[in-house]
């Protein structure tokens, strides 16, 4: 075993998925949004509406590109780095992964044709219909992932014959409580993100005196959608602890930065954790039973210490443990800029606010900080398994994979990465900055649904000259 | 249930390369093109399919691991640096055909991008069949090939008879979906890469009979699988005719079918090997568990998405025209 092949391998992976993720997170959430928007202008009549579904539609086939992109390797990263992972969890992870692209396939491509050519082919109501497809095509994608994530946290369902885990319960493996937690927790922050996008982007213009109805309508729709959803995902955030807090007691103790058993428990607020002398330094703490009540929602219950679990099973404490902070603190800043905010909005102040104005337009970066964090936790805190409690990271690299192999793949994406995402987020940005222009949407003549980005082509930024395909 | 699958792995990597095939070989043919004009019209002749064209990779990929996961893990990581050098070329290729028309500038960069991506990822597809049917290095279930062992002479050839063939097969697509002086010059281009694609099947044979390759002795035993061969030279002949006439549209078939024939000769050469002499395919079948539960997802949507194919090449369908892109 390489270990410098295993440190890059898993460098490889966290950074390729951190990569990917962002622009699933966003595309959920603004497909959701697309469909509010496309069915206020079927029940109002507002042109208005049209002018600001046109215009998010085109960010979203960007983002949609870019994340389609980037999920290609992800379909093959588990093979080539982890070959004793995906050998041995090929039966289940395999066919769940298979339906995540087939749904995908179907929903997403068939249905985003309807969304580029269709306006004038379909009646109102099947455009509506479609856009809603579309929604629920990102919708299951995330939904078959976190069902294979879930798994990999909280493995079900299965035997082990012959050095393989064989499924014997699909419904345990689909339908279990860590899946049903999960799975709201992730949709619910994608809704988020699309939300503060959106705001974010309504009080850009609002500052810069642009788009007075579109703006209005992006600003208030977004903070409201936000100030209803935060509360409830910090409910499914709440139910999230509750699983780790079952299963993964190594995870909870080093997001909760606890050394010992303690019956009660308190809560640790902040504090460096010092992994050598297995101490808490600089800690501000929350006495007994706050820890208890927050990790069981018990008074009484007792929580687990690292130093109760042997400490090659420990996760690499540091990480989870800030990494949880900082997501709970995005969240918290969230809830308050999105109530403040609202409240605002209907005493009629809102516009003339410039301090929350520019917090809003600033906040669009919380709710990515918030999703790459939250993943940093649960899946930093699921190590050093990779496969939790059964299968540990280190046994599931392919075991002949070098250094040199696993350097040469990890500057190839470093460098690509960094060439594409810079030109895709210009892109976007450049598209945000012109605005909905008030011009409406053309259909590009040679766009088609598997080739989303194209629609961003029909802008009206571009330089006269530019053609292909996609005008 | 183990056939169904790999039929639907089959008809997959199949379609992957025929239609995928045609877009890389128009990527290559397009760093050869001098002249912004002509680089448009080529590009509008792919622009609105290939990203669904190379979502059979993807498909291929998934199903490969859900029903055969041992080939999946066994190939995937033996194949480790090609992989991701032809994961990189597609990369750089899909965001080209995007981010070119954002630039005039850079334009340059896309398009060696557009092109080099093309190129990178065609060749890496050749040299890893040409690895395969060479033999994968195999110690005790495991690859042990090294870094660089699927870098042999015959599997690099292998890559260039692939990029010859896409090559070939991207011609066909322009002088079926393109006018004027674009058709033109890929008519002239079909006659090279055709007989290079010749050349290149006699010096794979001949090399094959020199160096003993155990897929020789397969064809000693099993002398139905010239029926492949056989229809492929038939539809050479029929391509050579359909040239001579300048017909515009039956050069694309024939050299799919050349494609199909080669294909099933690979296929049914190895046959019940997934992984040739290595791993079967009964071996290599995924759990009867995991098999029934991707059933409905093979039964319902697979057939789905192949009229989904159909019905965005049927839109798509006709002559790009020399206008295309102008506004």
């Amino acid at each position: 075993m390489d270990m410098t092949a295993l440190l890059l391998s898993r460098i490889q992976f966290a950074f390729t998925i951190t990569f990917h993720i962002i622009f699933p997170s966003f595309t959920i959430g603004l497909a959701a949004w697309l469909t509010v928007l496309e069915a206020l202008r079927l029940a109002t009549g507002r042109p208005v509406y049209r002018v600001v579904f046109d215009f998010w539609l085109k960010i979203f086939g960007v983002a949609f590109g870019l994340g389609v992109v980037s999920g290609i390797v992800m379909a093959f990263q588990f093979g080539t780095n982890w070959s004793v992972l995906s050998k041995m969890s090929g039966p289940i992870q395999g066919p769940l992964l298979m339906y995540e692209t087939f749904t995908a396939f179907m929903l997403e491509a068939t249905f985003f044709g309807v969304l580029i050519f269709g306006r004038s082919r379909v009646p109102p109501w099947f455009y509506l219909f479609s856009t809603a497809m579309v929604g629920l095509g990102t919708t299951f994608s995330a939904f078959w992932i976190m069902v294979n994530n879930s798994w990999m946290q909280v493995p079900s369902g299965f035997v082990m014959e012959n050095g393989a885990f064989v499924p014997n319960d699909w419904t345990k493996i689909i339908f279990n409580s860590v899946v049903w937690s999960r799975f709201p927790h992730m949709l619910l922050a994608s809704y988020l993100t699309g939300a503060f996008c959106v705001a974010a982007t309504g009080a850009w213009y609002v500052l810069r005196k642009e788009y007075h109805a579109e703006s209005r309508i992006m600003l208030r729709m977004g903070l409201g959608l936000a100030a209803v959803l935060m509360p409830i995902q910090l409910f499914f955030g709440h139910l999230n602890g509750g699983y780790v807090n079952t299963y993964q007691p190594s995870k909870m103790a080093a997001i909760e930065g606890r050394w010992n058993d303690e019956k009660p428990a308190g809560e640790v607020l902040f504090a460096w954790p010092d992994v050598e002398s297995r101490r808490n330094l600089f800690a501000i703490t929350l006495p007994p039973p706050f820890g208890s009540l927050i990790d069981s929602d018990s008074l009484t219950a007792g929580e687990t210490g690292l130093n109760s679990i042997p400490p090659e099973n420990w996760p690499p404490v540091v990480i989870p443990f800030f990494s949880f902070r900082i997501m709970v603190g995005c969240g918290m800043v969230m809830l308050g800029l999105a109530w403040l905010g609202t409240y605002l909005s209907f005493k009629r102040r809102l516009e003339r606010n410039r301090l929350v104005l520019w917090m809003t337009f600033l906040s669009f970066l919380l709710p990515f900080i918030a999703i790459l964090t939250g993943w940093f936790t649960a899946e930093v805190g699921r190590q050093p398994w990779v496969v939790y409690g059964v299968l540990r990271t280190a046994d599931a690299m392919t075991p002949f994979l070098s250094t040199r192999e696993a350097t040469i793949s990890l500057l190839i994406f470093c460098a690509i990465y960094a060439f594409i995402f810079a030109f895709g987020t210009f892109y976007i940005y450049r598209l945000i900055r012109t605005g909905p222009a008030g011009k409406l949407f053309e259909t590009p003549r040679l766009a088609v649904p598997s080739r989303p980005m194209s629609l961003a082509n029909a802008g009206p930024i571009h330089e006269p000259s530019h053609v292909g395909a996609g005008e | 249930m183990v056939m169904f699958w790999v039929l639907l792995l089959a008809i997959s990597i199949l379609l992957y390369v025929l239609l995928d095939g045609a877009d890389l070989g128009i990527g290559m043919l397009f760093g050869l093109a001098r002249g912004e004009e002509k680089r448009r019209v080529m590009l509008s002749a792919v622009a609105p399919i290939w990203d669904g064209n190379e979502t059979w990779l993807v498909v291929a990929g998934v199903i490969l691991w859900g029903a055969f996961p041992v080939v999946y893990a066994t190939l995937l990581s033996a194949f480790y640096l090609p992989l991701f050098l032809m994961l990189a070329g597609l990369i750089l290729r899909g965001v080209a055909f995007e981010f070119r028309n954002k630039t005039q500038r850079m334009r340059w960069i896309w398009d060696l991008s557009f092109a080099g991506g093309s190129l990178v990822a065609s060749f890496m597809q050749g040299t890893t069949v040409g690895a395969l049917v060479e033999g994968l290095q195999v110690t005790n279930g495991q690859y042990s090939g090294g870094d660089f062992g699927w870098l042999t002479p015959f599997a690099a050839l292998c890559g260039i008879g692939l990029c010859l063939g896409y090559a070939l097969l991207g011609a066909c697509w322009l002088v079926k979906k393109c006018d004027a002086e674009v058709r033109d010059r890929a008519h002239r281009q079909i006659r090279i890469l055709a007989v290079s694609v010749l050349v290149f099947l006699v010096v794979v044979f001949v090399y094959a009979l020199a160096d003993h390759l155990p897929i020789l002795h397969r064809w000693i035993d099993r002398p139905y699988l010239f029926v492949f061969p056989a229809i492929g030279a038939v539809a050479a002949i029929v391509l050579a005719l359909s040239i001579l006439r300048h017909n515009d549209h039956w050069p694309f078939y024939m050299v799919a079918v050349i494609f199909v024939s080669a294909f099933g000769t690979l296929a049914l050469s190895f046959w019940p090997y997934l992984i040739p002499f290595v791993i079967t395919i009964d071996e290599a079948a995924a759990p009867h568990s995991s098999l029934t539960f991707m059933f409905w997802g093979g039964a319902v949507v697979f057939p789905l998405m192949l009229l989904y194919t159909v019905i965005s090449y049927s839109v798509f369908r006709g002559k790009v025209g020399t206008t295309a892109g102008h506004h």
